[in-house]
């Protein structure tokens, strides 16, 4: 019989990486949301604050957000169409329960079924992790904003959320 | 193709990444001399000195914690700003961000949205192009 050596050890190779990078997500402690990778999403979304991970919101969020974009948290953030429907394509394909499920399960375990939050800060289990940050802290001119999470944690643009 | 003109156009393909570049600013404010003309037929040409005033002054009328540009922007045009999330804003100062202005759609993206936050109305093309004038300048 004639095994066809070259594609299986590709897949294995593969296999093996993948499974290294899953493996350091979740040794990691469910602290990791893969980063934002469109180019458009990431700019447009990234020029004010951190381009939040998609896997941080359900879609219904996402959608939510990206239909009001001219009341952006108080800013005009809008868009023009063809970018927003394009942003909003790909937030809500990697929503926290769409693709990027096995991400965000801990983080939008507590909503209930249809919620659509729109702050991440708002989520009953961000708020339980950030439970013991004192007011001084948040107040900090390096903080600024409980959006910049990036102050605390370093890996935050890498995606990585971990207790620092 | 002979050689005269190979070396035309070899001349003409080196030279043209030099214009791309340098194109949408002139054309920005082209765009802006003649839409300041429309609107005031006493236009006289856009003014570094006016567009350093738009950019220091505290207005009234848009969002209490972004009275200035500058509220972002840093007071030096040529050093980083910061956004109120804490994220850094490339310099607003032509020399030191070459890249600036170069893209027309951009621009008019954030004049709407920052004339808004800071003035709570949109620019006129006479404070859009005196704001270029400056960074121009700078």
């Amino acid at each position: 019989m004639n095994v066809p050596i070259r594609p299986l050890v590709s897949a294995s190779l593969i296999l093996a990486v993948s499974a290294f990078v899953l493996a350091g997500a979740v040794a990691d402690g469910g602290h990791y949301f893969p980063p934002v990778a469109d180019k458009t999403t990431a700019e447009e979304c990234g020029s004010c604050h951190l381009a939040f991970p998609p896997s941080m919101l359900p879609a219904a969020s996402w959608r939510k957000m990206m239909g009001q974009l001219d009341q952006h948290f108080g800013d005009d953030a809008s868009v023009d169409a063809a970018t927003a429907d394009l942003i909003t394509r790909y937030l809500t394909s990697n929503a926290g329960d769409s693709s990027g499920l096995r991400f965000s399960g801990k983080l939008l375990r507590d909503l209930r079924p249809g919620e659509a939050p729109l702050r991440i800060t708002e989520l009953p289990r961000w708020k339980r992790e950030h439970r013991k940050i004192r007011a001084a802290e948040w107040a900090d001119p390096e903080v600024k904003s409980k959006a910049n999470c990036a102050a605390c944690h370093e890996g935050a643009t890498r995606g990585y959320f971990d207790d620092d | 193709m002979s050689g005269h003109r190979f070396i035309s156009t070899l001349l003409l393909a080196l030279a043209f990444p030099a214009l791309a570049v340098a194109g949408p600013r002139d054309e920005l404010l082209t765009r802006y001399t003649s839409e300041a003309r429309a609107a005031d037929a006493g236009f006289s040409g856009f003014s570094a000195a006016r567009g350093e005033a738009l950019y220091r002054d505290r207005h009234a009328g848009g969002k209490p914690d972004t009275p200035a540009c500058a509220s972002c922007h840093a007071n030096d045009p040529r050093k980083p700003g910061q956004t109120p999330t804490g994220k850094s804003i490339d310099p607003v100062a032509v020399s030191v961000s070459p890249n600036r202005y170069t893209d027309p759609a951009k621009v008019e993206k954030w004049f709407r949205r920052n004339c808004k936050e800071v003035l709570g109305r949109q620019c006129s093309p006479l404070e859009k192009g005196d704001w270029l004038t400056w960074m121009i300048s700078q």
